[in-house]
């Protein structure tokens, strides 16, 4: 048992319409010196939600009051760059338990899936309905439903589904991880590794 | 149908599959460092989980270590912090570490192939997205995040989709000055920083059959920025040249059956691609970034592009603005104020050659300061002894000691705010390598010229 149980949720989300948003914007290096997994969300974007003065950002969507949520909505290749599994443990810190988008670099969705974020992927027209809405209405719900695969928009009905491999699927409905299942399995393992023994 | 080197790899290291999932992958050979490995074996710990094969494991020092004064401990608390922690998980758990001024330090990805721990045929992963680079070899190697680290350390496996294939092709000669790093980054600026997501790339052609070892570590390095997890090269008489002898190569009877085996890892004839991509070689100029991330590059003779609707207008006119440049402006002759030569990209003992062969004789520009800082301490020793470093310091250039340095900027190394640097590293984000730099990505050679001329310069013109 490694992380929350994801089934669906109901939330508001937090939109950032840009696009190749690298994990070194989503965490500078520069905090990434610690040795345990505790308070990353302080530093969540810290570049883009605070100047060189330490001062609050104002047009930076975070900074913007009328948006919350558990549900961040981002602009195509998302999380690209570097492999640090920091940017989502600052995304998870911080509050949000999706992440939505039309397009993932593959070492960041890796990482979310491993600790129980939700990588969403939609289509790019899908992706731009949301990004709307969020502008029309900044409190407007979303519904992630994991178990039917879909993502819908609570006011008008519009609904996309999202891929997801059933491995997965049930390793977040029920809160596990490979590693759990790997344990499980260390005798097949020692035995591949007798057997090709390099 | 025949087998991709890719699929030779990766099937021979399946252990099982998941229907509808991901497959069980096992690693032979791990690397570990200071900033993505300490959560990790927090993991271990609260799991009551141990080491499954420590020796497969290798551990440096490298991403917030300082590059002077190596000797003395490391004065920023929570770099020191950071470094003791893995010192003393190695420690418990049996696995080598090769801190500071070890005689094998060095930045991960180039300490692993210096030494022959890189080997064809092997899978090789580390928390560190360059991992790419060790496909030089023909090995299947990319970049894990922590949770995955946690799972070698505790099952020597991964469960990973198997990526889809590509090849990319470079038939012909490279023009003159046109280096690896050239070729990488004009790959990247025709498919986009995300045109091989989801592919796993293998590299083939003249230009790549007549690279160097390093060269070829240059280009698979490289892979991650136009988002493939990795890319590969058929192992050929240069790859075998260059791991005969190293320490951890196989020995004696042991290597020339391993030299047998690894004859074997190229693509059958009749092997199938799930995309196939070729260029010319004579169409590569040396290349130059202009935006903030690796796709937005340029042959460095030509202008800024104008925005052309590929991806949104916004992104773009703020990559612009961060480095202060406007469509249409020409890059060359613009005043710089930092060149730093290194990283894991461009931090091996022929990016130090290639450098100091156009520096040799010249002065570096007073408004330049220059960090240059070697891939390892073996690249340091190998300066030194070639006479690089006398080149160097002739010059007007210092060297620093070995690590990741200003490519990420984890520790003091932190170009400022505002200014610009050209940098044989990997990106070009905002702030990557400090808070506010402004960041051209460039060949050891473009580095060298503008360090002499103090301004973007062209190499073709200072040789």
């Amino acid at each position: 048992m490694a992380y929350d149980k994801f089934n669906i949720i109901n939330s508001s989300a937090i939109p950032l319409n840009m696009d190749n948003v690298d994990t070194d914007q989503i965490i500078p290096a520069r905090y990434l010196k610690a040795i345990e997994r505790k308070g990353f969300g302080d530093n969540l974007f810290r570049d883009w939600r605070y100047d060189s003065n330490n001062e609050m950002i104002k047009d930076f969507s975070f900074n913007n009051k009328n948006y919350s949520g558990k549900i961040l909505v981002a602009g195509k290749n998302f999380g690209c760059g570097s492999s640090r599994e920091h940017a989502v443990w600052a995304i998870y810190d911080y509050g949000f338990r999706a992440v939505v988008s039309s397009f993932f670099a593959d070492i960041f969705k890796n990482n979310c899936l491993n600790i129980g974020v939700l990588p969403v992927q939609i289509s790019e027209s899908f992706l731009s309905e949301l990004f709307n809405e969020i502008e029309k209405d900044n409190d407007s719900l979303f519904e992630i439903n994991l178990p039917n695969q879909s993502i819908s928009i609570m006011s008008n009905g519009q609904s996309e589904s999202f891929n997801i491999s059933n491995y997965k699927k049930e390793n977040m409905i029920n809160g596990f991880d490979d590693i759990d299942y790997l344990v499980d399995r260390k005798e097949d393992i020692i035995t591949f590794a007798n057997k090709i023994s390099r | 149908m025949g087998k991709t080197l890719f699929d030779k790899v990766w099937d021979s290291h399946v252990i099982n599959k998941i229907d509808n999932g991901p497959d069980i992958l096992f690693i032979d050979r791990h690397f570990i460092h200071e900033v993505t490995s300490p959560v990790a074996f927090v993991g271990l710990k609260s799991r009551n989980l141990k080491v499954l094969f420590p020796n497969k494991t290798f551990a440096t020092a490298d991403h917030n270590t300082p590059t002077i004064n190596q000797h003395l401990p490391i004065k920023d608390v929570l770099s020191a912090q950071q470094v003791k922690t893995l010192e003393k998980n190695c420690a418990k758990h049996g696995i080598d570490f090769w801190g500071l001024g070890h005689k094998m330090n060095g930045i991960v990805h180039v300490i692993g192939p210096e030494n022959g721990i890189t080997q064809p045929g092997l899978t090789i992963v580390c928390g560190d997205s360059h991992t790419s680079t060790h496909g030089a070899f023909g090995a299947i190697a990319f970049g894990i995040g922590t949770s995955e680290v946690e799972m070698v350390l505790s099952c020597q496996s991964i469960m990973q989709q198997k990526p889809k294939k590509m090849r990319i092709t470079i038939d012909g000669k490279l023009n003159s000055c046109v280096t690896p790093k050239d070729v990488a980054i004009y790959i990247i600026s025709k498919l986009s920083s995300s045109g091989a997501t989801g592919y796993f790339v293998e590299y083939s052609g003249d230009v790549f059959k007549s690279m160097t070892m390093e060269g070829r570590m240059t280009v698979c390095n490289l892979s991650i920025e136009m988002g493939a997890r990795g890319g590969m090269i058929a192992p050929d008489k240069k790859t075998f040249e260059y791991l005969n002898g190293k320490e951890f190569s196989p020995k004696d009877e042991k290597w020339d059956s391993a030299i047998e085996s690894w004859r074997n890892l190229k693509s059958d004839p009749n092997s199938v691609f799930d995309k196939e991509i070729s260029f010319n070689a004579n169409e590569i100029e040396p290349m130059i970034t202009y935006g903030t991330n690796p796709g937005m590059a340029i042959p460095i003779s030509k202008e800024i592009p104008y925005f052309n609707d590929s991806g949104s207008k916004s992104s773009f006119s703020k990559s612009l603005e961060y480095m202060n440049f406007k469509e249409g402006e020409v890059m060359l002759g613009r005043k710089i104020d930092y060149v730093f030569l290194g990283s894991c990209t461009n931090g091996r003992i022929e990016d130090f050659r290639s450098f100091a062969s156009l520096i040799k004789g010249k002065r570096k520009a007073e408004n330049i300061d220059a960090w240059l800082v070697p891939g390892s301490l073996k690249v340091l020793k190998s300066i030194k002894d070639e006479g690089i470093l006398e080149i160097l310091i002739n010059s007007g250039f210092k060297l620093r000691e070995p690590g990741c340095s200003a490519c990420l900027a984890m520790n003091d190394d932190k170009i400022p705010a505002g200014k610009y640097a050209v940098s044989t590293t990997n990106r070009n984000f905002e702030g990557r390598q400090g808070p506010g730099a402004r960041t051209i990505l460039a060949s050891p050679l473009v580095a060298a010229a503008s360090a002499i001329t103090g301004k973007i310069t062209d190499p073709r013109e200072i040789i």
